[in-house]
Order: structure tokens, then C-alpha cells, then sequence
């Protein structure tokens, strides 16, 4: 890949490195009186807005392969006992509630479709739009957050968060071998499936890596939700013009990955035993 | 003796990114690359000492086969934080933080890197996790082992593991964000006409190196926090006890922790094959084989990480892939070294302390390179875990290779960063302390390790003690070596020659700039227009 094409140095007017160029970090100067010699919105490192646009680019996607190998290493985990403790995966994942899953796994891709919408009217500079796209995304990502408590909550008091008080839905054997008592039935109605004693400690492995990925997960919805209220503040001080939007398109890189990390990890977590044939 | 250093003539610049402003704020909150490595130099010196003098402690201990200056108890916290601060906050940012931050930009002709505030806050990250790092060190200590193997550090160890593991987490993303600059830096910061074919070994080095940063960091940082979960909230995943697998977290930790052996070494090479160049006045032997083998060893280094496990219940055959990839990283190094000698062939060699500790480096890696291949032999290898052999085997890599490397770069642009030479004979005085100290120090070790002597323990039998006091007297010397130029380079910032913009007569775009350079590093537009190192256009040192 060469950085060097005649679009980025052509100009000579901007490859000489200027020493008196304004110190002004990424922030662009609201007041921009002579877009002709210093562009609107460019830092005082780069030559040209396009070397600063596929600069900024390309930092995103470095910074994405990196949080693919972030969540790549506990996936890396999750398949490793995933095929150790088969069955128990399966039951365990059988304890997870499939239609919330569904309906957050929803929530998100619509959230990805108005972070779209928001990226394309930055690129038209249309303030408003970009606002209003943003708070639909932001009100999309608060209510994942919202399901994701609401889950929380629900396996805390399953008693399925690990720990000491962790424990799954099993039989107490007698000596004998008969079946004494069933311990800690969970919710009567929809019969959870019964835990052997060899599958009770992997089913809590299961569920470390459930809180593990999603709680990553969530911190990073967190972090993305942050990042667009600094984009709808900096919006709102009409920033995005001129054709500079770069700060819009990386938070929306970084929100569509987020997405994506989703998409793999809700099967991963909810799926992977409801065909009926498999395990039990 | 010839020697090289040009007399200055020229008088140091009357503004420059030293003196351009004076305030504490004006550093702390600076964005100026060459500011920020100043920064960095300060800092990891100041971690170095106290690894330093963590491995003080080891040594003294070792003097005697009884162990009679501590317990062992506190004889393993002394060695975990020997190996904590020496590998995440000297080793790691090193030559990248501190040569690299200061270098990269200029050598390509930028003004700065891509992201000035992301380095910043990269200082400051690794900053954070430095202060968490001492802090477990100092209230509770840590027990682990850098290695922080799993289910003692998780579950069993009664000492500060999770702020330790903490301050190390956040020192990671303080690497991940110098590689991500430094990556999207040389992609698209680089000077007009300066093509990839053109650029200093220096860069592809720490190109290489950004990306073993980029994805290799991540890995180690989801692993650890995986093992505060678990101490913490009492998850199972490295818990036997609880049905999960200890060896998971040695898979992991060594994805990272083997290339991390790489992002230390590789931008050490990059170094020498500056240095080799400037003071044999020719152009590197094979530029674009020493350029790939940075690539191919940057790939190659994530796929050998098995080989420090062929003592647990890994599988056989996946040992034997291990064993044979680790033997195929030796062949970029051992390019590496040959274009090194063969770059000295019917060259203008002369002696200045950077080239001194240059030599250092060639022959002091080769040894540690060369005992790696006895280590990734299965067989071998299996006699010689947690011996001594593997203890002198990477301190051959790490200090005979990296911090040669790190004090000759140091020395090489030490006129450029202040723009002062310090005193060419303690230079070289030093250089031969270290050369002869570290030397006495590890080798003794590779024989101790052979007769069984194990690591990591306080105490040991009488039969191994000769070897241990030559093994501490070395450690002696090694310290005095280090300790010089601490003093006599802080010396020359105010007595030292003024250097003058380019003092070794050296290519290089960075060497066209004033010394110390302005803020913005150039003042008019660097001449890209040369092939890489033109060193048959410079004239030859005048002999005196």
C-alpha cells in the first residue's frame, strides 16, 4: 500500500512542514477564516485532509483488529470447553432466556442501521440529522443496556451468577443411587433441565464466560454511548462541515463493531442447544 | 584508532523543542513527540532502578547457598518484581517509547506521529500502571512470578496479585496505542518521495513490532483480566478445582508473552542495523532481507508460543509443530546477524561507543539466539525447565541483546536528542563494563543450569556456589557499567561538546534537522531524494 499518491502530497502548497503551523491538536478552531491556506478541521501534524481522513481511518481499524483479538482470546477459551464439557454447555445454555436474547440482538442491529444514517448525513453535513440519528442510536444502545440488567438481575436470583452461591437445577442422589430430592428447581413452569453432578461445575464455567463476554461487551456499549454524546455535543456546535465528519465515521466504525461482536457472541451464549436433538 | 565525530562547528539552535517553552505544564500536558520521549526516558530509567536493584537483592541472596539475607517468602516477591518491572515497564517500552517516539516522526520527515494527544495518553496509561505496580509491590508484595501462572495467582497466592495484574493491564494499552500510532504513522505520515523501499531499518523494525503490539497485547490484557475475575469473584475458568484448565491461561499468556520477547528485541535490531551502517560507512548488506526479516519474524514469533510448555500435558504432537516453528524463527535472525557482519566486510569500520555496544549486541545475541534452539528442542528442553540455562538464556536475549541495543541507540542519538556528546573514553569505559560484567553474570548461569541448579529458589546446594559469586561479582561489574552513564550523560547536557546538527557524518532525514531539532522537527522540507544509507557519497573519516 503506498501512503505517497499525487491526491495526498500533490499540493505542494501544503507538503512543506510549516513552523509557525497552529498548535491545535484534533479539535478544529470553530472560527475558521481562511479555509484556503489551513483547512477547516486539520490537526497540525498533517499536510492535508485527506492524509488526516485515511490517517484517522486506519487508526480505527488497527484499534478494531485489536479488540478482535481482546474478545478473540476469551472465544478462544469459551471453544476450548465449549468441546470439553459438551453436554453441560448445552443445559447450561439452555438456562439462558433465547427470546430476550433475540430481542436485544435486534435492538442493536436497528441501533447499527441509525449509526448509518448518522455517518451519511455527516458526510452531507446535516447537523440536525446527525443529532437526531445519534439519539435514536444512543436510546437503542441504553435500551440493550436496560434488557442486559434486566438479565443480570434475573440469573442473580436463578443463583446462576458464579461464586459461592453459584448453583444449577440437579438431583440429590441417595445413597443408593435413587433420586431424593431435586435441589433448587428454578423457575416452576418451564422445566429446566437437570444438571448430573460431573456437569455442575462446567455449567459454572459456562456462566463465567456468559458474564465474562457480555459484560465486556456492555462495557463497551458503555463506552460507545459515552463517545456519542461527545459526538452529538461536538455536532451540536456544528463541527461536522466542511467535509469533515472523520470523528463520526471511526465512532461508527467502532459502534458497528461492537455490534458485530454481538452477533457472534449471542449465539455462541444462547443458541447453541435449541434444536432439540443435541445433548440431554 | 580512526575515529569519527566531526569537530562542531555548528552552534546549537536558539530555539528548539527543549527550550521552546519552560513551564512543568508545558511538559506535562505536551504533545510534541520528542517531548513525550523525553518523558518516557525519564520514567523507564526510573523503573529500571528499581529493577535494578530488585536484581541487587537476588544476587546478594545468592552469594551464599544458605539463605540467610531473606526468607523465601520475600525472596520470591524480590524476584517476581524484578521480572514485573524489568519486562512490562523497562523492556517493553524501551526502545519504542522512548528512541522510537523520538525517531519514527523524523526519520519519515513528519512533524509528529499521527495521533500527538493518543501519545500522550499513552504516557500517562503507562504512568497509571507503573504507580499500580509499585503500589502491590510495596503494600503486600507479589509472589507469582511475572508469569503469573494460574490456579496459584488466582486463587491460592496471598499476596497483592490483582493490583499488580492491574497496573500491567492498564501498561498494556499504553503499548497497544504507541503501536497503533506508530503503525498508521509510517503508513501515512511519511515525506513525499519517501517509499517504503527507502525507509531506514529503523522503521520496518518498529512497523513489525507495532503489530505485535497491535494484536498480540489484547490477548494478555482479556487473560488477566480473566484472572482478577476469577481471584476476585471466584469464576473457574483456570481453576481445576472448579473443573477448569490451568494450562488455558499458559496458551494464552504465552500468545502474548512469546511475540512480546519480539516486540522487545525487534526494534533493538533496527538499532544496530543504524549504527552497524553509520560506523562502517556502508550501506546495510541486504536492506530488503533485513527489512522482511523483521516481517517474518514479527509473523513467525506468534506462532511459537507452545515451546514454553513442553513440560505440561500439551499434546506431543503439538510440541513437535512448536519445536520445529521456534527453529524456523532462527533463520530471519540469523539473516539478521550475517547482514550485520557482512555490512562490516571491506567496510571503514570504526570503534565509538555506539558501535561498541553494537558489536555487544551481534555477538551477545547470537549466544542467546543460539541457546533458544537448544530450548526448543523437546528433548532438551525437558532437562533444562526452570534451570538456570533458561534464566542465562534470555538475559543473553534481553540485556545482552536489548539493552546493548537500547544503551547504543541511547548513546548513537544522544547528540541528536540534547544536542551534547558525552565524553567519547567513559563511553567506552562503560561499554566495556557492561560488555565484561554481564558476561561474568550470565554465563556462569548457562553452567548452573546444565548441573540442574533450578530458578526461582533462595537457597541452594554448596556444589553450585562458585559459580554463583562469579555470578554476583559479574553482576558488580554489570552495575557499574550501567550506573556510568547514567552520570556522565546527565552530565553533558551541560558540559558536554556542543554535537552540531549531524556529528557521525550519518544518513538519515533525522540527521538533517538541527540538533537539538525545533518543534516541528524540520524547517524546511527533507531531502528524500537518495536511496536509503548513501554512506559511498559521504566522505571517508579523516584518520587522526
Amino acid at each position: 500500500m503506498s501512503a505517497n499518491t499525487p491526491a495526498i502530497h500533490g499540493a505542494p502548497a501544503h507538503t512543506a512542514p510549516t513552523h509557525s503551523a497552529p498548535m491545535h491538536g484534533h479539535a478544529p478552531q470553530a472560527d475558521d477564516g481562511h479555509a484556503g491556506e489551513h483547512p477547516y478541521g486539520l490537526a497540525h501534524q498533517f499536510d492535508d485532509v485527506e492524509q488526516q481522513k485515511e490517517a484517522v481511518t486506519i487508526g480505527m481499524w488497527a484499534f478494531l483488529a485489536t479488540e478482535l483479538m481482546f474478545f478473540g482470546g476469551a472465544i478462544a477459551g469459551y471453544v476450548l470447553y465449549r468441546n470439553t464439557y459438551f453436554h453441560a454447555f448445552n443445559k447450561a445454555s439452555g438456562l439462558e432466556n433465547w427470546f430476550v436474547g433475540c430481542i436485544n440482538t435486534c435492538v442493536l442491529l436497528v441501533s447499527s442501521l441509525t449509526m448509518a444514517m448518522a455517518v451519511f448525513r455527516a458526510h452531507q453535513g446535516d447537523r440536525k440529522g446527525i443529532i437526531k440519528y445519534l439519539i435514536v442510536t444512543m436510546i437503542l444502545g441504553a435500551t440493550f443496556l436496560g434488557v442486559k440488567a434486566y438479565e443480570y438481575n434475573h440469573l442473580f436470583h436463578e443463583r446462576l451468577v458464579p461464586g459461592r452461591n453459584f448453583d444449577v437445577p440437579h438431583h440429590v442422589i441417595n445413597a443408593d443411587g435413587s433420586i431424593k430430592a431435586e435441589a433448587h428447581a428454578g423457575d416452576a413452569g418451564h422445566g429446566p433441565p437437570h444438571f448430573t453432578p460431573e456437569e455442575r461445575r462446567p455449567a459454572m464455567i459456562f456462566f463465567s464466560f456468559y458474564f465474562a463476554l457480555t459484560g465486556v461487551h456492555a462495557l463497551h456499549m458503555i463506552v460507545g454511548l459515552g463517545l456519542l454524546t461527545w459526538i452529538i455535543i461536538r455536532a451540536s456546535k456544528n463541527e461536522f462541515r466542511d467535509g469533515y465528519s472523520s470523528p463520526v465515521e471511526i465512532t461508527g466504525l467502532y459502534w458497528h463493531f461492537v455490534d458485530i461482536a454481538w452477533i457472534f457472541l449471542y449465539p455462541l451464549l444462547y443458541l447453541i442447544d435449541r434444536s432439540g436433538h443435541v445433548g440431554h | 584508532m580512526s575515529t569519527l565525530i566531526i569537530t562542531p562547528t555548528a552552534i546549537e539552535p536558539e530555539e528548539n523543542y527543549l527550550n521552546a517553552e519552560h513551564t512543568v505544564k508545558s511538559w506535562l500536558l505536551t504533545v510534541d513527540h520528542k517531548r513525550i520521549a523525553v518523558l518516557y526516558l525519564i520514567s523507564i530509567t526510573f523503573f529500571f532502578i528499581i529493577g535494578g536493584t530488585m536484581a541487587t537483592f537476588i544476587r546478594l541472596e545468592l552469594l551464599t547457598p544458605q539463605g540467610d539475607l531473606m526468607t523465601a517468602e520475600t525472596y520470591n516477591k524480590v524476584f517476581t518484581m524484578h521480572g514485573v518491572f524489568m519486562i512490562f515497564f523497562f523492556l517493553i517500552p524501551s526502545i519504542p517509547a522512548t528512541l522510537g517516539n523520538f525517531l519514527v516522526p523524523m526519520m519519515i520527515g513528519a512533524r509528529d506521529l499521527a495521533f500527538p494527544r493518543i501519545n500522550l495518553l499513552s504516557w500517562y496509561l503507562y504512568i497509571i500502571g507503573g504507580c499500580l505496580a509499585l503500589g502491590a509491590s510495596i503494600w503486600g508484595g507479589v509472589d507469582t512470578g511475572w508469569t503469573f501462572y494460574t490456579p496459584f495467582s488466582s486463587v491460592y497466592s496471598q499476596s497483592n496479585v490483582v493490583v499488580a495484574l492491574l497496573g500491567i493491564f492498564i501498561a498494556g494499552f499504553s503499548s497497544i496505542l504507541t503501536g497503533l500510532n506508530f503503525l498508521v504513522t509510517i503508513h501515512k505520515m511519511r515525506a513525499p518521495g519517501l517509499t517504503w523501499f527507502k525507509l531506514p531499518l529503523f522503521i520496518w523494525s518498529h512497523y513489525a513490532t507495532s503489530v505485535l503490539m497491535l494484536l498480540g497485547t489484547p490477548v494478555v490484557a482479556i487473560t488477566l483480566s480473566l484472572v482478577i475475575l476469577e481471584r476476585t469473584l471466584g469464576l473457574g475458568i483456570f481453576n481445576p478445582e472448579l473443573g477448569g484448565d490451568p494450562v488455558l491461561f499458559q496458551h494464552l499468556f504465552w500468545f502474548y508473552s512469546h511475540p512480546a520477547v519480539y516486540i522487545m528485541i525487534l526494534p533493538g535490531m533496527g538499532v544496530i542495523s543504524e549504527i552497524v551502517a553509520c560506523f562502517s560507512r556502508k550501506a546495510p548488506f541486504g536492506y530488503s532481507m533485513i527489512a522482511s526479516a523483521s516481517l517474518a519474524i514479527a509473523f513467525l514469533g506468534f506462532l511459537v508460543w507452545g515451546h514454553h510448555m513442553f513440560v505440561t500435558s500439551q499434546s506431543v504432537y503439538a510440541g513437535l509443530v512448536f519445536s520445529f516453528l521456534s527453529f524456523l524463527v532462527a533463520i530471519p535472525s540469523a539473516v539478521k546477524v550475517f547482514n550485520w557482519t557482512a555490512t562490516c566486510w571491506k567496510g571503514s569500520v570504526s570503534l565509538e561507543t555506539p558501535m561498541l555496544y553494537a558489536f555487544g549486541f551481534i555477538g551477545l545475541f547470537t549466544i542467546g539466539g543460539l541457546t533458544g534452539l537448544f530450548l526448543a528442542s523437546m528433548a532438551n528442553d525437558i532437562h533444562l525447565t526452570d534451570t538456570y540455562f533458561v534464566v542465562a538464556h534470555f538475559h543473553y536475549v534481553m540485556v545482552g541483546g536489548m539493552v546493548l541495543a537500547y544503551l547504543a541507540g541511547l548513546h548513537f542519538w544522544w547528540p541528536k536528542i540534547t544536542g551534547r556528546m558525552y565524553p567519547e573514553w567513559l563511553g567506552r569505559f562503560a561499554a566495556f563494563c557492561v560488555f565484561i560484567g554481564f558476561n561474568l553474570t550470565f554465563f556462569p548461569q548457562f553452567l548452573l543450569g546444565n548441573l540442574g541448579m533450578p530458578r526461582r529458589y533462595h537457597a541452594y546446594p554448596p556444589e553450585f556456589q562458585v559459580l554463583n559469586v562469579l555470578s554476583t561479582a559479574g553482576a558488580t561489574v554489570l552495575a557499574v557499567g550501567f550506573a556510568l552513564p547514567l552520570f556522565y550523560l546527565l552530565w553533558s547536557l551541560k558540559w558536554g561538546k556542543l554535537a552540531g546538527n549531524n556529528p557521525y557524518n550519518a544518513t538519515g532525514l533525522e540527521w538533517q534537522t538541527t540538533s537539538p531539532p525545533t518543534t516541528f522537527n524540520f524547517d524546511s522540507p527533507p531531502d528524500t531524494s537518495d536511496q536509503p544509507y548513501p554512506y559511498h557519497k559521504r566522505e571517508v573519516p579523516v584518520e587522526r
